[in-house]
Parts: C-alpha cells; sequence; structure tokens
C-alpha cells in the first residue's frame, strides 16, 4: 500500500540496460549485481546451512558432529519439512496457509483416537479430515475469493477446537498400542533410517518433481506470479488453488499421523506455531513471499537450516528452548527483508508489481 | 499501405450494447472482420474500445446485440472460451509471467509431456525454438521472460497467441512500450499474420502506425461506431476529427463558454516545469503557467499528458526534470510537497485515483486540506462544515448531505467533490485531468464555467481534456504533447482545433517542416 | 453515455440492502438473540453478578478489537496482539519490584516497541502486514516466555488488585478502562486527522498519496496504538488473575478480535471503522462462549463456533462487496 508512494530510481535500469534493450532479440543482458542477486536468494539457505554446520561442528565437535545426531536431526526435520513441501506450493501460487499447525495437532489426535479402530482406521481418519479441511481453506480462497490468511485462521481455530474436542479438552491423551502397524509408520527404519526421513525424503522427491516437471506445477508458478495473465491465457485457476491447499491440508495431516505414530500419543497441544516455522522455512530457502518463484530444494534447505540451529540452541544448553521461538521469528523477518532486498536487485518487483491486501 | 480489403467475414458484432451501472459504455456497435485483413480500431477515453475487446475476447458478455463466429452464433463465457474458439488477444502490457522461461510461457496449460506424464523440456525447447524462429526471433528459450526486452516480449506473446490454429488476433496497443526497433520487428510479424489469413484488430493511437499497416479503421465515440472504412479513402485529419468528435450541444456550449483572459497582467510564469523526461513515456517535456493562465495539454490518449500532469505534482516518477513554483524547486516525489507549494491535482481517473468511495461527502471534501483545518490534530468541526457547506453550495454539490456516501453520488457530483477538495487548499497553480470525463451536459458546463472563474480570479490552471473542443476553448495556450513529447504550442489567435489537430496529426518526420505556430515551440519541448 | 451517468449502481445498491443490513447490523441482532436465549434457558443470567461478570470479561477483547478495528480500517491486519499481551505481562511482573506504576509502564512501553517495530516493517520496507505480524507473533510470544523463564508468576500488589477488582460505584474499574479506551478511539476516529487518515488509506491508497496523505506516518501510529492498547489489555488480565502466564495470555486472542471486528462492521478491505459494532461485536463473542460453557459445551466448540461465524462474517461481507 506504501508502494505507490515509492519514488524514481525503481523501475529504471542500471547503465547497462538502455544498450540492452537496444541490442533488440537479446534482450536485456542480467548485471553482475542481478544475477549474484538471483544466486543468493537461490542457494542462500544452503550456503548458511554448511556454514552453520561447519561452525558448529568446530565448537562442538563429537556432541554436534556426529552420525546420530545428524539423524536426529533429520528426524526432528521430517515432521517440519512435509509441511513445508505443501507451504512451498501454497506460496508459490501466492497465498499462505496458515492452519497446518492445527491441522498437524488434529491429526495426530485423530490417529491415536483412530487406532482403537486399528490401523487403518489410523491412517485414513487423519488424513480424509485434514484433507476435508484443505479442501474447504481451498474452496473458500478460491471460489469464495475470501483472503487467504483470513479463511486458514478460521480453520486454524476450527481445527485445534476440534483436536481439543476429541480429546475432551486435551485432558485425555489418546495412547497407540504398541504392536500396531501404525507404529512402525513412525518407529521403525529402513536401512537404518527412520521411516518419517524416509517418508519425508519420498514427499520432497515428489514435490520437487511435481514443481519442476508437472503441468501442474508449472501452473501454480504462473498463477502465482501473475494471476490475471494466468487467467487470460486460460489456467484454470479455481482448481489448481484448491489442489494446492488439498495438498497442504493432507501433507500437514501427514505429518501429524507421523508425529503420533512416532511419539505412540496425540496430543491436542503440539504444533502451536508451526506454521510460522513453515513460512521461515520455504523462505528462507529462496521462495518469493509474494509468489511465482520457488524451489523444493531450497526448502528442504531451509528446514535443515532451522533444525540445526535448534539443535545448536539445545546444545548450548544455556539457553531457554522458548529462544527457538525468538529466532523463527527474527530469522523470518530478516529473510523477508533481504528477500525484499534482493528482488529488488534483480528488479522482480516493479512499480506495478505489488500484491495487495485481502 | 495496403488497399486490399481481405478476404471472408470471419467475425461478426452485431448491434452489441453493454451496460455498466447506469453507464451505457458500447450502443450497439457493429464490426465486421475478414480473414487477412488488418483491422484498425481508434476512439478516445471511453470510447468504448476495451469494452468491446473484452467482449470479443469472452471478459464480458453483451447485453444486447450478437457475435458471429465462423457463420455461427457465439456465446463466449469466459477467456478460456474464445480463445478455445480460435480468438486471441495481445494486451498492451504484456500479459505473460515474467518469471517463468520462455519457453514455458509458449507452452503454459499445454506442454508437451513424455509417457510418465512429467514435462519434456527437450521437446519442449525444440518446438519454443521452432516457433520463435518463424517470426525471425533467436533467444535462449529456457532465459526468464523478464530478462528479455520488451519487443521479444511482445514477439512471444504473438507466438504464443497464434501458434494453434487462430483465426483472429486482437492486439491493444501492443506497441506502447516498445522501442522504435521493436516497433518495426512487431509490425513485420503483423504482416506475417495477414499473409496468413489472419484477421487482426489493431488498437492504436500511433496514427503512423494505423496508417501504415491497417486495410480498414473503424472509429468508436462515447460507445458508437462513428465510422468504418478503407484508410486509403480517409485522410489523417479527417480520421483525428472522427475521434475527438464534436459536441452536437451548441446551446449549452454557448452559455459555458469560456471567458477571454488577459493573461498579458503577469509575465512572470507561477510554474516552471523543465525537461520532464522518463524513458517510454516522457520526453523533456516542458510547461510553463502564469497567474491567470490556462495552459492546455492537448494530445491523444497516450501522448503523454496525464504523465506531464502527474510528474507536474510530484506523482510520476521521473529520470530527469525539475518542476519549480515562483522560482522555488519542488522536492521530486512527493505529491505533499506539491500541495505544500500550492499545487493541486484532479487526477484522470476519479475511481482509482480520486474519490474515497466509502468516506462521506465532507470527508472527501476536506481531506487533502486537514493540515489547514485542525490544530494538534483535532479537526475543527466548525471550521470543517462551514467550508463544505460553502463548496457545497457553490459547487451545487447534489447530494443528500455531507454524510453521504461519495460512491453513492453520480460521476459529475463526485467530480465535484473532488473540485471542492483541491479549491479548499487555495491553490495557486490547478492541474486538471480531464475534469468533465463521462459526467452530465450540465454538470460538465457548471465544471468549465468553474475554471474559467478560477482563472480570472488569478489561479493558474493546466487544463487536460479527451475532448478537444473543451480545450481548445478553456486555454489561452496550448502544448501539443506526442508520443511523449511536446510537438508544438499555439497561443493567442493560433488556438484552434484545427491547429491542435494539424500538429497532432503530422507524420514524424514531417515535425521538422516549419508551420507558423512552430515558431513558439519551447526551446526545450522538442529534441 | 454522459447523461446515462447520472446515478450509477443506485440499483444495484437497492438490491444488496439486505445483506448491506445484515452486514451492518447484524451484530445487534445477534446480541439481542442472545440475551433473549439467556434470559429464558440460562438461570441467573439477569443477576447482577453474572453482568458484572460478562462485562468483565470481555475486556480483554473488547480493548484490543478496538486497536484492531484501526489497524483494519488502513486495510492492514495485525496478528501480534496476543503475543503483545504476553510481553506486556511479563514485563510487568519482572518490573514489578520498581513499584506498579513503573511496572504498568514499562510493560505499556515494551508493547508499543513491538507495535512500532510492526508498523516501520510495513509502513517503510513494504511488507505484507499478515507476514510482518505473524513473525512478530511467534517472535513476541517466544520473547515473553524468555522474560519469564516460561514460568507462570503469581503477581500480588494491592495497586494492580485495585486495578484488577476495584469497583466505582459498583462497575468494575476494568471496565470503566475499556470505556474511556472506546472514547478515545472514537475521538480518534472521528474528530482527527489521523482518524481521517486512517481510514481514507483504507478507502483507497492511491487517492490519499495523491490527496497528500502522510501514508507511512500514519501506518505507524496505527500499529503503534494497537500495541499499545494489546498491552494495555495484557496488564489489566495481569492484574485481574494475579498472576502473569506469559504462555497462555493473549493465546489465539488475535483471532477473537478480529472476529469481533468483521462481525460490527468494519470491513476487512479497509476504509471504515466502526466502534460500537465492534464493541458489540466483542460482547456477542463472549456471550457465545458464556452461554456454550454454562450450556455444557465445552471451551473447544466455542473455538469451532467462533471458527463458523467469522468464516460467515467475512463471506457476507464478500458477497456484498463482489456484488
Amino acid at each position: 500500500m506504501t508502494t505507490s508512494a515509492r519514488g524514481s530510481g525503481d523501475g529504471q535500469g542500471g547503465p547497462l540496460s538502455s544498450n540492452a534493450v537496444a541490442s533488440d532479440d537479446a534482450g536485456r543482458v542480467a548485471t553482475r549485481r542481478e544475477r549474484v542477486a538471483g544466486i543468493l536468494q537461490r542457494a542462500g539457505a544452503l550456503v548458511v546451512l554448511l556454514a552453520v554446520i561447519i561452525v558448529a561442528s568446530l565448537v562442538f565437535g563429537g556432541r554436534f558432529a556426529s552420525v546420530d545426531n545428524f539423524l536426529n536431526i533429520l528426524e526432528a526435520s521430517s515432521f517440519l519439512g512435509l509441511v513445508a513441501v505443501g507451504m512451498t506450493f501454497v506460496i508459490i501460487g501466492g497465498g499462505i496457509d496458515l492452519s497446518v499447525g492445527s491441522l498437524l495437532a488434529l491429526s495426530a489426535v485423530l490417529a491415536a483416537y483412530g487406532s482403537q479402530y486399528g490401523s487403518v482406521v489410523a491412517v485414513a481418519l487423519p488424513l480424509f479430515v485434514c484433507g476435508l479441511i484443505g479442501l474447504v481453506n481451498g474452496l473458500l480462497i478460491a471460489r469464495a475469493r475470501m483472503a487467504a490468511f483470513i479463511a486458514t485462521l478460521a480453520t486454524l481455530l476450527f481445527a485445534r477446537g476440534l483436536a481439543f474436542a476429541v480429546s475432551d479438552e486435551g485432558n485425555t491423551i489418546f495412547h497407540i498400542k504398541a504392536g500396531l502397524v501404525v507404529s512402525a509408520l513412525g518407529q521403525e527404519s529402513l536401512l537404518g533410517i527412520r521411516l518419517p526421513v524416509v517418508i519425508a525424503a519420498t514427499v520432497f522427491l515428489a514435490g520437487w518433481l511435481a514443481l519442476t516437471r508437472s503441468r501442474y506445477g508449472t501452473a501454480v508458478t504462473a498463477i502465482g506470479g501473475s494471476e490475471d495473465a494466468s487467467r487470460l491465457m486460460g489456467l484454470p485457476i479455481a482448481r489448481v488453488k484448491v489442489a494446492m491447499y488439498l495438498v497442504s491440508g493432507l501433507l500437514a495431516g501427514l505429518a501429524g499421523l507421523l508425529v503420533a505414530a512416532r511419539s505412540s500419543s496425540g496430543q491436542s497441544t503440539i504444533g502451536v506455531g508451526l506454521e510460522l516455522q513453515a513460512i521461515a522455512a520455504v523462505v528462507i530457502g529462496g521462495t518469493l513471499l509474494t509468489g511465482g518463484a520457488g524451489s523444493i530444494a531450497g526448502t528442504l534447505a531451509g528446514v535443515l537450516l532451522l533444525n540445526v540451529i535448534n539443535n545448536v540452541i539445545n546444545q548450548v544448553g544455556t539457553l531457554s528452548s522458548y529462544f527457538q521461538q525468538v529466532v523463527s521469528g527474527i530469522f523470518l523477518i530478516v529473510v523477508v527483508l533481504v528477500q525484499r532486498y534482493l528482488s529488488r536487485e534483480q528488479r522482480l518487483v516493479s512499480e506495478d508489481q505489488n500484491r495487495g491486501q485481502p | 499501405m495496403t488497399t486490399t480489403t481481405g478476404g471472408l467475414p470471419v467475425l461478426c458484432v452485431r448491434d452489441v450494447s453493454k451496460r455498466f451501472g447506469g453507464v451505457l459504455a458500447l450502443d450497439g456497435v457493429s464490426l465486421e472482420l475478414r480473414s487477412g485483413e488488418v483491422h484498425a480500431l481508434v476512439g478516445e477515453n471511453g470510447a468504448g474500445k476495451s469494452t468491446l475487446i473484452k467482449i470479443l475476447t469472452g471478459v464480458y458478455q453483451p447485453d444486447e446485440g450478437q457475435i458471429i463466429y465462423r457463420d455461427a452464433a457465439v456465446t463466449f463465457a469466459r477467456p478460456r472460451d474464445a480463445q478455445a474458439a480460435g480468438i486471441s488477444t495481445i494486451y498492451q502490457e504484456v500479459n505473460l509471467v515474467p518469471l517463468l522461461s520462455v519457453a514455458r510461457n509458449l507452452f503454459l496449460g499445454h506442454e508437451p509431456t513424455n509417457r510418465l506424464g512429467l514435462i519434456d523440456f527437450a521437446q519442449m525447447h525444440r518446438d519454443a525454438q521452432l516457433v520463435l524462429a518463424r517470426y525471425g526471433i533467436d533467444v535462449d528459450v529456457r532465459r526468464p521472460l523478464r530478462q528479455l526486452g520488451l519487443g521479444v516480449q511482445q514477439m512471444v506473446a504473438i507466438a504464443r497467441a497464434v501458434s494453434a490454429d487462430h483465426r483472429v488476433v486482437i492486439m491493444d496497443e501492443p506497441t506502447s512500450s516498445l522501442e522504435a526497433r521493436e516497433v518495426e520487428r512487431l509490425l513485420e510479424v503483423v504482416d506475417v499474420l495477414r499473409r496468413d489469413g489472419v484477421a487482426v484488430v489493431y488498437v492504436s493511437h500511433r496514427l503512423e502506425e494505423v496508417f501504415r499497416l491497417c486495410d480498414r479503421v473503424t472509429v468508436l465515440r462515447d460507445g458508437r461506431r462513428i465510422h468504418t472504412g478503407p484508410l486509403a479513402n480517409i485522410t489523417r485529419l479527417d480520421l483525428v476529427s472522427r475521434m475527438l468528435g464534436r459536441k452536437v450541444s451548441d446551446v449549452e456550449r454557448a452559455r459555458t463558454r469560456f471567458n477571454e483572459h488577459d493573461t498579458t497582467r503577469a509575465a512572470e510564469p507561477i510554474l516552471r516545469a523543465t525537461g520532464l523526461t522518463r524513458r517510454h513515456v516522457l520526453d523533456h517535456v516542458s510547461v510553463d503557467t502564469r497567474p491567470g493562465e490556462v495552459v492546455g495539454l492537448a494530445g491523444l490518449l497516450g501522448s503523454g499528458r496525464s504523465e506531464t500532469a502527474k510528474a507536474i505534482y510530484g506523482a510520476q516518477p521521473l529520470d530527469e526534470g525539475t518542476v519549480e513554483v515562483n522560482g522555488t524547486p519542488l522536492r521530486g516525489g512527493s505529491p505533499r510537497a506539491a500541495i505544500a507549494a500550492g499545487l493541486a491535482l484532479i487526477p484522470e481517473d476519479r475511481k482509482a485515483e480520486g474519490i474515497i468511495p466509502m468516506l462521506s461527502v465532507r470527508d472527501n471534501i476536506v481531506l487533502a486540506a486537514l493540515p489547514a483545518l485542525s490544530r494538534a490534530g483535532i479537526v475543527s468541526e466548525r471550521g470543517q462544515d462551514a467550508v463544505v457547506d460553502r463548496l457545497m453550495s457553490r459547487l451545487k454539490i447534489k447530494a443528500s448531505g455531507p454524510d453521504q456516501r461519495v460512491g453513492e453520488l453520480s460521476g459529475g457530483n463526485q467530480q465535484k467533490v473532488l473540485l471542492a477538495r483541491v479549491l479548499c487548499l487555495n491553490p495557486r497553480v490547478l492541474v486538471l485531468d480531464d475534469p468533465t470525463r463521462g459526467i452530465d451536459v450540465g454538470a460538465k458546463a457548471e465544471i468549465q464555467a468553474l475554471i474559467s472563474d478560477l482563472a480570472a480570479q488569478g489561479m493558474a490552471v493546466i487544463l487536460i481534456s479527451s475532448e478537444l473542443e473543451e480545450v481548445v476553448e478553456g486555454s489561452d495556450t496550448i502544448v501539443v504533447l506526442r508520443d511523449g513529447a511536446v510537438v508544438g504550442k499555439l497561443g493567442g489567435n493560433d488556438v484552434s482545433e484545427d491547429g491542435v489537430m494539424r500538429l497532432i496529426a503530422v507524420a514524424a518526420r514531417e515535425t521538422d517542416v516549419p508551420t507558423p505556430h512552430q515558431a513558439e515551440r519551447d526551446d526545450h519541448g522538442v529534441r | 453515455m454522459a447523461s446515462a451517468d447520472l446515478a450509477p449502481g443506485r440499483r444495484e445498491i437497492r438490491t444488496d440492502a439486505a445483506l448491506d443490513w445484515v452486514a451492518e447490523r447484524g451484530v445487534y441482532l445477534g446480541l439481542l438473540a442472545l440475551i433473549a436465549f439467556n434470559l429464558m434457558f440460562t438461570p441467573r443470567f439477569a443477576e447482577v453478578d453474572n453482568i458484572r461478570l460478562q462485562f468483565v470479561q470481555v475486556v480483554p477483547v473488547a480493548i484490543i478489537a478496538l486497536g484492531m478495528a484501526l489497524v483494519i480500517g488502513t486495510k492492514g491486519i495485525d496478528l501480534s496482539v496476543g503475543s503483545v499481551m504476553a510481553i506486556s505481562s511479563a514485563l510487568l511482573a519482572l518490573f514489578l519490584g520498581y513499584g506498579p506504576i513503573v511496572a504498568i509502564v514499562v510493560g505499556i512501553l515494551g508493547g508499543a516497541t513491538v507495535g512500532i517495530v510492526n508498523g516501520l516493517l510495513i509502513a517503510r520496507f513494504g511488507i505484507q502486514p499478515i507476514v510482518a505480524t505473524l513473525a512478530l507473533l511467534v517472535g513476541g510470544r517466544g520473547l515473553a516466555l524468555v522474560l519469564a523463564q516460561g514460568r507462570l508468576t503469581e503477581v500480588f500488589d494491592p495497586t494492580l488488585g485495585v486495578i484488577g477488582s476495584g469497583r466505582v460505584f459498583g462497575i468494575p474499574i476494568v471496565v470503566l478502562v475499556a470505556l474511556a479506551v472506546a472514547l478515545v478511539v472514537a475521538f480518534l476516529v472521528s474528530r482527527t486527522t489521523f482518524g481521517r487518515y486512517l481510514v481514507a488509506i483504507g478507502g483507497n491508497p492511491e487517492a490519499s498519496v495523491l490527496a497528500g496523505v502522510p501514508v507511512r506516518r500514519t501506518l505507524i501510529v496505527v500499529y503503534t496504538l494497537c500495541a499499545i492498547l494489546a498491552a494495555l489489555a495484557g496488564v489489566i488480565q495481569t492484574a485481574r488473575l494475579n498472576a502473569s502466564d506469559p504462555s497462555f495470555v493473549g493465546n489465539l486472542i488475535e483471532l477473537s478480535a478480529i472476529t469481533a471486528v468483521v462481525v460490527g462492521g468494519t470491513p476487512l478491505s479497509g476504509g471504515r471503522v466502526r466502534i460500537i459494532g465492534t464493541l458489540a461485536g466483542a460482547m456477542l463473542m463472549q456471550l457465545i462462549s458464556a452461554t456454550l460453557i454454562t450450556h455444557n459445551l465445552p471451551d473447544s466448540a466455542t473455538r469451532m463456533v467462533q471458527a463458523v461465524i467469522i468464516v460467515a462474517a467475512v463471506f457476507i461481507q464478500r458477497q456484498r462487496g463482489s456484488a
């Protein structure tokens, strides 16, 4: 809203641009600053991740840099990772999904509750309900044209309420009986790697393929880049958006299911603030918060980075765990500010391209 | 220029009308497109061009009349339907996704896939290269579209639009943001389309292009078709006069004719805008105004007249140029600073940039003058009501009262509210961008009379209008703009509709030929 | 065309009358219906103690909703209010050793700082309000927990005790504070340049810039004010409960506040602020939860009902806006 007041110096190019346009077919050559900014945007998270790992390894030695600890980090990352894959699609598509934390809790509760009736129910019930709520999100946003944040904020409240309702206001913690197949999802390993990690890796791979190699992924990217242009080019906007939120809901449900399987219980209080962590991971990974560009690989780096930092905070020990929340908040702000700066350097944001409010 | 008038009719629009709220945007318009012709569609603000295009492309549906496409009546419920039928559109602003690669933009929605359903990039890139080669474009199709020049982007849009089996291509001011060389290339491409038997609708306000490229022309004005015919049979001046039109309300005019002002009494300009420049938009435009003088900015739509107005007011980013009020340079990019220096603007787009529809008449009127009407941030109700009452009765604003929401008023009364807003400021320089656009005759006459009054009281006025008659009758001096540059300045007895139209219609290369009026050209005005 | 322009949109306005009516006055209707229901089916509803309790309980949401109404009036949103409550509550407990006045001032200043950060991020750096305030929602809560070391602190102080449970002529002081806040906000909206600017920005940002409205400054003040009110609510809540519990105080209150504002007739699309509607909206949400609880429906049901109400309210607004 304030961008309309942004003065001159925005859309005009550096010294190179006037010559470059004249060269007709070759088009405008990216300046070095733009290229650097682009690389930073795409690979910044990976660079920081490696740097943090190296520094932490030097400082903490074997306490940090051990196979066991790395496997722990991977496992801790897998739940956030699943949610973040869904969030990556939503944000690239120009939206936001604030309901994922509540959906994760609801799913965990439903999985544990459903496990009384067998593993099939324990798996199907949470996925069905979370998928349904994701679908409602999509319909409210794409069909009823409500602002994404308000619709998903309402389902955040609704899902949390449902989780409490099912668990007798949080007083009942359902447990998954030992020996059920569903427990295996959280506790067994494949080739020494925990199943949640395997599942998350599979989802990352599928998400990467879907985003980069499928028509759907291209449609999501196009809609986030310019919804008007996409409509004029004949893309089925509403359908693509509904699918986006449906998948986000399903993945949050899957994450909750795995959390329940891992801990053999479903608690209604988990996952508070998870939406912010997911958004932070996605944005750290180079996905534009304004939509239209981003990558699953970046999100992976972002998720790992957040978890490595959490791990380090735990290593320090003297820092209270609440610092994680402070760090997430500060991180998000810093990353968004850096991203705005980088976007401007690359001239991704032009004067007329500023995403409005609801 | 091609004189053939094409082949068989492909698309016929019959007596189409379209109404928005109380406004009739199209009034029984007909249009016939033949295969292999380039058909120009021209008209000024509010003529109905964009409404007609949006009906052809399925964005709007007509209220009355029908569309016959390939010998059958059709209705396009949405853009996809029109595209599927073979009608595609190239918009003024390139309507592709800048962040996606060239190839992805070309094939968005129908990418070639392999057996697994995944996009076959090798195939897609080969195909993209081939498609573009048809138009003589050789670029790396994997690069993001935004890295290419606008001309190439426009070409990609065309390639996308006609790569399938398209029979009709609509081009809505496709050259408005292109460099001269890029324009050349685009015109060649249009020629290719014509040879392929495609019917092209070409919307442009650049007369050179229209005359060079198009076979026939349809002129729209105020939602009605004024003229259709081969371009070979019409002169440039004739076309301009048909576009600008002459109002039939001569009776009204006689009563509201502006007074002649005595501009010699103040020799020093109060406002001096020098060398206003913005790439693709303004090219060293200079305008001066003296107290009591009305300076008209004339030119067709897209000539840079509105941009000049906004640049003076600090609301248009500039690459170069200065604005001085009373010899003091104005800080650029700040309407607040402009207001403080005694400038006031009524913007062209009343709804988007002028009124605040949900607020009351009172709040809209005093918005800009609040600092003067308040002490310690608290608004003086009495002072405010006095100002509002005075202006509402002076401007004869018809509202149920000062509490009525501005969004509920008629266009004419909304415009009067905006006038009241700027008058509260007691400005020294008033910039009016098309102040009587789309409002009823009565309100129009009142506003014209008011402008005249204000100038007589010593206010300097810059006046823009989409009606040439209004500028000519209301102005003491007229600065004529074309393609973002000043092409001439008329003063005193030279101010005439004929003189302005001649300057607008003159072809680019003819501007060097001296005419009597051009002797007065501002040194900074022409490069 | 010109003559047809005399009264554009008149007809649409009339056919939308029903939706308009619901969006503008539905809240009073709902409030009356709930009161009627409770008078009939809830024992002891009309007793003074119960009425007093309802008013006391609505105070934090009402105060925050007033600030939120200002923010929404500019077409913005502030998700961080609950965390601001937690921060001011934690600071209050932390600085109580320096006396209650100092503690209250520090608590409110701490909240104001968050508001200034929100305002700067949004107005100066152009970050979307949702994102900026979401970051402070989580970061702020974390900060409050860090300040309080994650613990519930009991707060006993005579002055705070009077603020929390004192009465003047039988009216609880917190209710009087809320009324004072409502009067001040109403005054700001109706009588000051600031109030005019904020609805102008929400109603049409482009036009506001052209009319010389100081957009950035106004936005920063709006977000700061909203945070100050949230901090005040945090102080009141702490004083009333005699305890500071940063992990729970103000949790999800942003939603209640947004719902109260929207239900009260302030459109999410900005450009208008309804003070009395907002207060009625807050009371409606309070009565819904009280009614559900007294009829043995759990807290979770309240949340779900609230979610449905917010969706319905926004849906009605959208239909109205797009029709």
